[in-house]
């Protein structure tokens, strides 16, 4: 029993990263996409404040009469972790407009056919200017 | 993990940015209850408050409704599964949750512990830590912020297009949202310098100070038009304040090493190490929520002030 409740959140971070995971891998929209990998970036967030957490510990605050504080390792790592996040989350944010601005679609399948077909024309293109200057 | 769950299934894209929102929320209530506080306080900020704000404004860039799926979903079912199973067998062997015989707590964690108080002389641990026993990290992360900060502004534009948004929202015509919002901002701003300021004895820091700033103009922003937030603070000034930060940092370090002592060693700041500490980290501290303040604020203008392009 004791061990269930020990590793229940280890558990909720590996349902959470799989969410995520799928959201990345099996979804055709850009901008859910970044959503899925938000998700997973959190749960990894949960892992490690999961690992620094101490039974009894209390927040690491020097404060008279606490002696036993959390791990303040992992809370300094996800801290910055959590804003570096939300700055290539935004990168990502601004691909995805300008790939909407140049295709018109944030839809994966759609670029994708758009792109062969650019393909195909510039390689009929191509063998009609062969054509010519031979 | 419902929210989750409610997330994925949902094509409507605006809602799904609101529950990432409101998932961003319950993981900081989370990090509260594992004794995270200064984490869950970044979570909440910048979870729950800028990355919604940001999605949402690439969505009205973009489209709202997700296209239906092709795929069939099976085969990435089975991957995620196999995966899903494999972490969750290796969490079998993983250290029950608040054990102190764990091998997280026995490294260098006890040493920040009980010496932080002497050496860097402030409460805060996770402030000691950050900024002086891991600065070179926390330099190293300044930099990725700013430099994902200048890959969006490459890829938007500068913001300066001119040509701002036409369309006048029916935002406003919301008087009481507007009296509610000019009583709000000087309360979030004075608490962002609250943050930043006191993050050597309480919870907080530059991150979040700079999250927290940033947040109370995109609010005016968002309420009162964008010409009156940038004549509050231009789009030009961003990218140099955002520099000016990174400057400070790695100024702070310069200095050091040029007193004979190795870079970000705030003991060379004063005759008193501890004092020398205390100042380092308040002026480490502030180049890191300037560069936050304004990357996070010049990513929202470069988002919200392009025009939609059909």
């Amino acid at each position: 029993m004791n061990e269930i409740a020990g590793l229940f959140n280890y558990w909720v971070v590996v349902f959470l990263m799989m969410a995520g995971f799928y959201v990345v891998i099996s979804q055709g929209n850009l901008v859910k996409k970044l959503v899925g990998l938000g998700l997973f970036q959190a749960s990894v967030f949960i892992l490690y404040i999961t690992m620094g957490n101490l039974s009894g510990g209390r927040a690491p605050i020097v404060t008279e009469g606490v002696f036993i504080y959390s791990n303040p390792l992992p809370h300094v790592l996800i801290l910055t972790a959590i804003v570096v996040g939300v700055a290539t989350t935004a990168v990502g944010l601004a691909l995805i407009v300008r790939i909407h601005e140049a295709y018109g679609s944030v839809e994966e399948d759609e670029i994708h056919a758009l792109d062969m077909a650019d393909d195909d024309t510039r390689l009929q293109e191509g063998a009609g200017q062969e054509e010519s200057s031979e | 993990m419902l929210i989750a769950i409610a997330a994925i299934r949902m094509r409507d894209l605006f809602g799904v940015v609101i529950l990432f929102g409101v998932y961003s929320l319950l993981t900081a209530v989370l990090f509260m209850d594992l004794d995270a506080v200064d984490v869950a306080f970044t979570e909440a900020a910048v979870g729950a408050g800028v990355t919604t704000v940001l999605l949402l404004s690439s969505l009205r860039l973009t489209r709202r409704w997700e296209a239906p799926p092709r795929h069939n979903p099976f085969f990435s079912l089975l991957v995620v599964g196999v995966t899903g199973a494999a972490l969750v067998y290796a969490t079998l062997d993983a250290p029950l949750l608040g054990d102190p015989s764990a091998p997280v707590h026995k490294h260098v964690a006890p040493h920040y512990l009980q010496e932080a108080a002497g050496e860097v002389g402030m409460p805060n641990i996770v402030t000691a830590v950050l900024a002086s026993y891991r600065g070179y990290d926390t330099f190293g992360e300044t930099l990725v912020v700013f430099t994902a900060g200048l890959a969006v502004l490459l890829l938007l534009g500068f913001g300066e297009s001119g040509e701002s948004r036409i369309e006048t929202s029916a935002i406003h015509d919301q008087v009481v949202l507007k009296v509610v919002v000019k009583l709000l901002i000087p309360l979030i701003l004075l608490y962002a310098l609250y943050v930043q300021f006191h993050g050597d004895f309480g919870a907080g820091g530059g991150f979040q100070a700079g999250v927290i700033f940033a947040t109370g103009f995109i609010l005016y922003d968002m309420v009162f038009g964008v010409e009156n937030a940038r004549a509050v603070m231009p789009a030009a000034w961003l990218p140099r304040l955002a520099a000016l930060g990174v400057l400070i940092y790695g100024g702070v370090g310069v200095y050091s090493m040029l007193a004979g002592k190795p870079f970000l060693d705030y003991s060379a700041l004063s005759a008193d190490p501890v004092h020398g500490q205390h100042l380092g980290v308040l002026l480490v501290e502030l180049g890191v929520g300037i560069t936050v303040f304004s990357i996070v604020l010049s990513i929202f203008y470069a988002l919200s002030g392009r025009r939609r392009q059909s």
